[in-house]
């Protein structure tokens, strides 16, 4: 099966790799480019923890295929942080105590970033219902309600 | 396995050309249903024909004549078009029901009618907004109303090499607006028990003088119900109109058992639901909705 020769941009970043024409984006991610950071979690979409952001979209990437990705642009977990410099979502999860092992964290972050993005100012609900596509087994979700509100708050007026 | 195909067809009639050719092809929109489908063995395509590089499939276009809705254009991007949402809010919300925000991000109306769940979300907001599917394939171009064109679960009215163009919605009249509901037992991202769809135009005086009614989940296909809509026909949309609705509903429903519901109670929910949603689309058309 010949491999398909896939030009991108990862996190502001150049990047290319070979791809079977029905591998994942996950897939490629993490076996192509070595970014491990975005998990396999159901791989059916339903879970959130490969969330990805695909042009500025939020999307999972286990059902996003790797050729997909073609002159496109794709925020990872590993975009979030600039250098040692943590984004004010990742400080907020560290000061919250908001995971527990950890699995789901990267899509949540990700998810998080788009919901800011989107709305740098959400209500409580509207920040659960966003997140709703993010399933946490540890069951932590209060403090990660929490972090995101704080995040939010602590980011108005500062353009991260 | 043999070698699987990744396509992106810049055009239609290259995307047709495709499909015509291998009846193997599926159609990639966003994924959400196919590529599950494809994890778990329940379909294996010889190639996936991504449409999302075709325009007329990515875009929204609204004017005089209503909403050409590309049929691949995802969810977020539709909840996020004000005049859409101004225009049609039951259809935006439909939409906005469907899945997460990352399955939103991916999963388009055209995918959601093409897939042919009985549950779709937005099947029956299409319904009652008259809504047009435009087939393009091998013989040609031609359109299908929305309320006939899946035909059963997981089945619809296209034929080898045929594909789902978009979906045309004629303006709204003065004083016409519309609503959808569904119930699931959860707050977010869950499948709908059963659902109702409702358009209502009033005239000057407040008498409704066009309805339409979808119900859906509750039989193979999302279904119209006309005898839902002769009962608010005629009314000012009063508690008596919008019991006689659901009364209609409910006798029209043809639900089954299953882990999310059992059928005499998806019966009883069809009828409510009619009649939250139309108590909805009234409340919208008394304000002039999509036309201040």
């Amino acid at each position: 099966m010949s491999k398909l020769h896939i030009e991108t941009t990862v996190n502001r970043e150049p990047a290319e790799f070979l791809c079977d024409p029905h591998e994942t984006l996950l897939s490629a991610l993490r076996n192509g480019l070595g970014l491990t950071g975005t998990k396999e979690g159901c791989a059916t979409g339903d879970c959130g923890a490969c969330s990805v952001l695909l042009d500025g979209r939020l999307v999972p990437a286990c059902l996003v295929l790797a050729p997909e990705a073609h002159g496109r642009t794709i925020t990872t977990i590993e975009g979030l942080s600039r250098g040692d410099a943590l984004h004010p979502l990742q400080q907020k999860f560290l000061e919250h105590a908001a995971l527990q092992c950890g699995i789901c964290t990267p899509g949540f972050l990700v998810a998080a970033k788009a919901l800011l993005d989107a709305n740098p100012n959400p209500s409580e609900a509207e920040t659960r219902f966003w997140l709703a596509g993010n399933l946490c087994r540890c069951t932590g979700y209060d403090k990660i309600i929490r972090a995101v509100l704080d995040a939010a708050s602590d980011m108005k007026g500062s353009a991260v | 396995m043999n070698a699987i195909r990744y396509e992106t067809p810049r055009s239609v009639a290259e995307a047709v050309r495709l499909m015509a050719a291998d009846s193997g092809a599926r159609v990639l929109a966003g994924g959400t249903d196919l590529l599950v489908q494809f994890r778990t063995g329940v379909r294996q395509p010889s190639a996936f024909v991504d449409v999302k590089r075709i325009p007329e499939l990515m875009s929204i276009v609204i004017d005089d004549q209503g909403l050409r809705l590309g049929a691949a254009a995802s969810a977020a991007v539709i909840a996020e078009h004000r005049e859409l949402r101004r225009l049609w809010p039951g259809l935006a919300e439909s939409v906005r029901l469907i899945g997460s925000m990352q399955i939103q991000g991916r999963g388009s109306v055209g995918g959601n009618l093409c897939n042919a769940s009985p549950a779709a979300d937005t099947t029956c907001a299409l319904i009652v907004n008259r809504a047009l599917c435009l087939i393009a394939g091998p013989n040609g171009e031609r359109t299908v109303p929305v309320d006939s064109f899946c035909v059963g679960p997981g089945r619809t009215v296209l034929e080898p090499g045929e594909l789902l163009v978009a979906v045309r919605v004629p303006r709204p009249a003065a004083r016409t607006a519309d609503a959808y509901l569904r119930l699931i037992p959860r707050t977010e991202m869950d499948i709908a028990v059963a659902g109702a769809g409702v358009s209502v135009t009033l005239d000057a005086a407040g008498v409704c003088t066009a309805a339409r009614v979808a119900i859906g989940a509750v039989a193979p296909t999302a279904v119209r119900v006309p005898e839902a809509e002769q009962a608010l026909i005629g009314s000012p949309l009063d508690e008596g109109a919008l019991k006689r609705a659901a009364a209609a509903a409910s006798s029209a429903a043809r639900p089954i058992d299953d882990k999310r519901g059992t059928a005499t109670y998806r019966r009883t929910v069809a009828g409510v639901l009619t009649r939250r949603a139309a108590a909805i689309a009234a409340a919208r058309a008394r304000q002039g909705n999509g036309h201040e």
